[in-house]
């Protein structure tokens, strides 16, 4: 059985369908990169997953957890799917490490002592483990994202939605963050990343969804989406870069 | 004409004195804090509320805005007796300053919401937090850092606009001077007193305010 589930999925901001009948199923362990021009509603359909946009049509389910409008049915699929933003979205008054405990303590009332463990372990795995006590503006932006994926792994999900995660960065920082995420898909964490990083497309995800016009345009392993590109729109996109 | 000063007099009155400014000081500690804290739950509710709660906060802020504190103070003291409800100068006082703190800073508090990037809520509701934990854990104390320096001297002006309690008998700092005055028929120095009290108190109250931004916001966090 799939982990996420994308049925006929459609979305409407006032008369503009911005998702047009998505199908996705995406399995336990894939990493799925989402690519495309900007409007063809890849970061949309990310935030559906996890309910930050409402759906008009169709049906997402993770892991058994049905994306439903209510507060109740979201939290249960919220604490499955940790989202990591394109500007970090830090909590600038708190500390890095006190940004990864909150939620384990507001939400799963996770002890303090528990929850600072779980903190460090998690700043540790991402490289931070010395930044604990510093707050986000002392933090570069790799590294500011680098305590947005700790904080988002703290609460343990099955599965990680990344919305351009990288495109906020400076070049040399991309690195750092991409190598996180490279660690994570090795340690067969389930991930759907909107991506502008083709070559860590082409290196990491099991498979590449082209989203086109509100469509999957195109899907496949990432060497026939990026060798032998089938439709015309794909090939101009890949050409264009 | 040279005015001879006379302040030994001074002497007899001390207790009057500390007696005003203890309840000046007390009126304000409290219309201080219940004040802000009706403005946050207020702000809340202006801004993130149901849409009745969120007119019934708006009519009450324009009210309050719209009307000057001493009718407010008389109404409350004065006109509520009609319908029953009595209470001391004191109360009265008390009531009358939170009720005004809290639509002045209800509206400060709510422009400090409204520069929140909507990413922070994000970030909370993605990590399973409800609407009302996100703006407790995550919205409001950087919210309140934006606009303390107004809230800040919102505070103040509330505590010098205390003097108004006076004309209800409340015995505060003002009233003293006035009994002071009335006693001695020593009009300059009752009053020259009295302004360097509250001169005194104005700029103790702006040290405690900039204390507690220094201990409830971390220095280095950008906005």
């Amino acid at each position: 059985m799939s982990l996420i589930e994308i049925t006929e999925v459609k979305k409407r901001f006032g008369s503009n369908e911005v998702l047009k009948g998505i199908n996705l199923d995406v399995d336990p362990g894939e990493v799925i990169a989402i690519i495309g021009k900007s409007g063809s509603g890849k970061s949309t359909l990310l935030r559906c997953i996890n309910g930050l946009e409402t759906i008009d049509e169709g049906s997402i389910s993770v892991a058994g957890a049905q994306l439903l409008p209510d507060e109740l049915h979201l939290k249960a699929l919220r604490l499955k799917v940790g989202m990591i933003f394109q500007q970090f979205n830090l909590f600038p008054h708190l500390t890095a490490g006190r940004n990864v405990m909150l939620s384990q303590m507001v939400v799963k009332k996770t002890p303090a002592a528990d929850a600072e463990a779980m903190a460090r372990k998690m700043l540790e795995r991402v490289g931070l483990a010395q930044k604990f006590d510093a707050y986000p503006d002392q933090l570069s932006g790799g590294q500011q994202q680098r305590v947005a994926i700790a904080r988002a792994l703290a609460m343990q999900p099955i599965a990680l939605l990344c919305d351009e995660i990288t495109s906020a960065l400076d070049p040399e920082l991309v690195n750092e963050v991409l190598a996180v995420v490279k660690e994570l898909a090795s340690e067969g964490m389930t991930l759907l990343m909107v991506t502008h990083e083709m070559r860590f497309a082409r290196d990491v995800c099991s498979r590449v969804v082209f989203m086109h016009q509100g469509r999957v345009h195109e899907i496949g392993p990432p060497e026939a989406v990026f060798s032998s590109p089938q439709t015309p729109e794909l090939q101009q996109f890949l050409g264009v870069l | 004409m040279v005015y001879a000063f006379d302040y030994d007099w001074i002497a007899q009155y001390w207790p009057v004195l500390l007696k005003g400014t203890a309840i000046t000081v007390e009126l304000t500690l409290v219309g201080g804090v219940l004040g802000v804290a009706l403005g946050v739950a207020c702000a809340w509710a202006r801004a993130y509320g149901p849409t009745w709660l969120q007119g019934i906060v708006a009519a009450y802020v324009e009210l309050i805005r719209n009307t000057p504190f001493l009718i407010q103070l008389f109404f409350i003291f004065f006109g509520l007796p009609a319908l029953g409800v009595r209470m001391g100068e004191l109360e009265a006082a008390n009531l009358a300053m939170v009720v005004n703190l809290g639509a002045y800073s209800c509206e400060i508090v709510r422009a400090g919401l409204q520069a929140t990037p909507r990413g922070q809520f994000e970030a909370g509701a993605s990590l399973g937090m409800s609407r009302l934990q996100t703006f407790w854990y995550v919205v409001l104390i950087p919210s309140l850092q934006r606009i303390w320096p107004a809230l800040s001297s919102q505070i103040v002006i509330v505590m010098l606009g205390s003097a108004a309690v006076s004309q209800i008998a409340a015995e505060d700092l003002t009233f003293a001077a006035n009994f002071i005055q009335s006693r001695s028929f020593r009009a300059f120095e009752s009053y020259f007193v009295a302004t360097l009290i509250y001169l005194l108190l104005a700029i103790l109250l702006r040290q405690l305010l900039r204390g507690i931004g220094w201990t409830l916001f971390p220095k280095r966090a950008a906005l």
